[in-house]
């Protein structure tokens, strides 16, 4: 009897907190829907090449209309798309390259003389400028920079072979669009892992501070309620709002993006429990004695911001300097992101995350226990 | 006198540099509403708190029924009913929802939930959210909570400050309720001389930390007219200057 009664206490308190949070609008916006956008935002962007425009000159000296015969003027004449003599269009000639897999280029030729043409190439409104020689196509351009040698890469393919650079046979060019390779893969547990650590540490931290700055927490325990129970109730409704969230997200990215978990589910959903459990333990210790919300703001951010941007949610880690990658790797959130990724990707199991889950563990339980040590109620 | 229920004996308390509550003795007999009465940062806050197990004094002891804090948290918890000054709740939960989570915490249910309800006068705003109650409304809610373990002990911190005379009133006529309906012993800190007259049998004024008079209100009223006039001869200002 006593033990049940215990537990409607337990239970009246996490439905308090439990509609504390959905009764606010916004948390279904911004827990819910504001994950969704930025994965179809970045998901798309990142794994559908956006149409190129390239600017080429044709220098005029090459006498392109009298000398017919020459491979650029043949090209000019018969593949492209002259200008209508009355449109306003800027260009002489357009070119619209269609590719599937590498994305589509829309070539501009501007016919122009030599002088103005190198004008136009030191401003960087063209990167490169074709001459005829002999019947031959000469390709002018800057070798260093690499976004005129790739419209020379793919100018010459069209045209046939140039005269400047040898050609090298064509090996095959094969896009990786296998599930697990895509940007979008590499970005969905991401983005997952930062959901938990932003919702768990603006969650519990934020929502202690405010109750103790009005005096709640204090009114709270001048009752016979158990302190831990409170605790406890706020925690289990962060990480059922996690769960949820988390569902959403993958179940939306499995329908637009055909996301799938390669690995082990148990080790993905013990991972996921491992990633709370260490954010709210960190969230308690850090919300363990300050009643000033504009503190506790500036405390939670100092946790959080620094995870964002290394732990590699949006783009690899690896590029960091070597002494910093061995640091970023065991901040709790790159080993949360780290394991559910290559759950998701790579088919890892617990023979690969099992460590992670346990030190995440581990880090909640010591920060639980230190802020719960020196937590301040009144 | 019979055993106090509540007794303080030379209590001191301060922060950093100041001396809030400066050698304190009081003794608070069963069913007795006592007015601590006095300016702001008298120290009545302070006091109170001390007395509700929520601040530890320097020095000194306090007992309420005998018992110290130490050792008999829960015990006490459970007999003593308290609204802080200035608590705020869980602004998007329903007064019932709130009512029914405090009524949880002393293992009560829905029944005690309804008769709260009914002795504060709040049936009209049984569905409605914290955050939309008028502050009359949210300050009978408070004394409510601390009505819901139908405590022996009763303190309340400033029940009606800021509150127009047709609130204050409401919540004085809960009061008179309960004092003829039931034993309950009352501290209660205020301003306001009329509420210390009205309601309270006993009458303390407190001023920087100290108490400077202590008595029924015929006691009080011997040296002085009014209290008011009482006040003023004793600080030489007015308590709401
Ligand atoms: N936590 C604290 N830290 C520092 N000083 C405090 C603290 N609490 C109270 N004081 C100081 O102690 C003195 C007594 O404060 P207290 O709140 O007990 O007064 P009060 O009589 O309740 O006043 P009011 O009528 O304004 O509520 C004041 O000078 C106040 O500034
Ligand atoms: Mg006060």
């Amino acid at each position: 009897m006593i033990k049940f009664l215990r537990l409607n206490q337990l239970w009246q308190l996490t439905l308090a907190l439990y509609h504390e949070i959905t009764r606010e609008p916004g948390v279904l916006f911004w827990g819910i829907l504001f994950p969704i956008l930025i994965s179809l935002g970045l998901g798309l962007a990142f794994t559908k090449k956006a149409d190129v425009v390239r600017k080429v000159a044709v220098s005029r000296s090459s006498g392109i209309s009298d000398r017919g015969d020459s491979e650029l003027s043949g090209f000019l004449e018969k593949n492209c798309i002259k200008k209508q003599p009355d449109s306003k269009e800027d260009y002489d000639w357009k070119y619209d390259h269609k590719d599937d897999k590498l994305g589509n280029t829309l070539f501009l030729f501007y016919e122009m003389d030599w002088p103005e043409a190198m004008v136009m190439l030191k401003r960087g409104t063209v990167n490169l400028i074709l001459q005829s020689n002999n019947g031959k196509t000469e390709y002018h351009f800057d070798p260093v920079n690499a976004d005129a040698e790739l419209t020379f890469r793919k100018l010459r393919d069209i045209l046939g072979s140039g005269a400047v650079l040898n050609v090298e046979s064509n090996s095959e060019i094969k896009p990786l669009t296998v599930t697990g390779t895509r940007y979008i893969d590499f970005l969905v547990p991401g983005l997952i892992t930062m959901g938990v650590m932003m919702s768990t540490m603006w969650g519990i931290s934020y929502g202690i501070i405010e109750k103790r700055s009005k005096k709640l927490l204090r009114r709270l325990v001048a009752t016979p309620m158990r302190k831990s129970h409170f605790l406890v109730a706020l925690i289990t409704v962060r990480l059922t709002m996690n769960v949820v969230e988390a569902l959403i997200l993958i179940l939306f990215t499995l329908i637009i993006f055909n996301i799938m978990v390669q690995g082990s589910i148990s080790a993905l959903i013990l991972m996921f429990i491992a990633g709370n459990m260490a954010f709210a333990g960190i969230a308690v210790f850090v919300s363990s004695h300050t009643s000033n919300t504009e503190v506790g703001n500036g405390l939670i951010n100092a946790v959080v911001m620094p995870m964002v941007v290394l732990s590699g949610i949006f783009f690899s880690y690896q590029n960091f300097p070597d002494w910093s990658v061995k640091i970023i790797k065991v901040l709790p959130l790159t080993l949360m992101t780290d394991g559910i990724r290559s759950i998701f990707n790579e088919g890892a199991g617990y023979s690969e995350v099992g460590i992670s889950i346990l030190v995440l563990s581990v880090i909640g339980i010591l920060f639980f226990s230190a802020g719960l040590k020196i937590f301040k109620w009144h | 006198m019979t055993n106090p229920v509540i007794e303080a004996k030379n209590v001191w308390k301060s922060f950093r540099t100041v001396q809030a509550v400066k050698g304190i003795n009081l003794k608070i007999p069963k069913g007795q509403f006592t007015a601590l009465l006095g300016p702001n940062g008298a120290g009545k806050t302070t006091l109170v708190e001390m007395i509700e197990g929520i601040q530890k004094p320097d020095s000194g002891e306090i007992t309420i029924m005998g018992k110290h804090w130490r050792g008999n948290e829960d015990k006490l918890h459970h007999i003593i009913g308290l609204s802080l000054q200035e608590t705020r709740f869980i602004d998007k939960l329903r007064l019932t929802e709130t009512l029914q989570l405090f009524a949880s915490f002393f293992n009560l249910g829905k029944e005690r939930v309804n008769e709260i309800i009914e002795i504060v006068g709040l049936e009209e705003k049984r569905k409605s959210f914290v955050v939309n109650l008028s502050g009359g409304q949210r300050q009978r809610l408070a004394i409510g909570i601390a009505l819901i373990n139908a405590p022996s002990i009763l303190l309340l911190d400033e029940p009606t400050t800021g509150l127009d005379p047709n609130a204050r009133r409401e919540i004085w006529d809960i009061l008179h309720r309960l004092k003829k309906e039931s034993e309950t012993s009352m501290i209660l800190t205020t301003h306001y001389m009329e509420e210390a007259e009205n309601l309270c049998d006993y009458i303390v004024i407190m001023d920087n930390g100290v108490i400077l008079r202590e008595g029924t209100l015929d006691q009080l009223l011997q040296e002085a007219g009014n209290l008011d006039d009482l006040f003023v001869s004793l600080t030489g200002r007015r308590i709401n200057d």
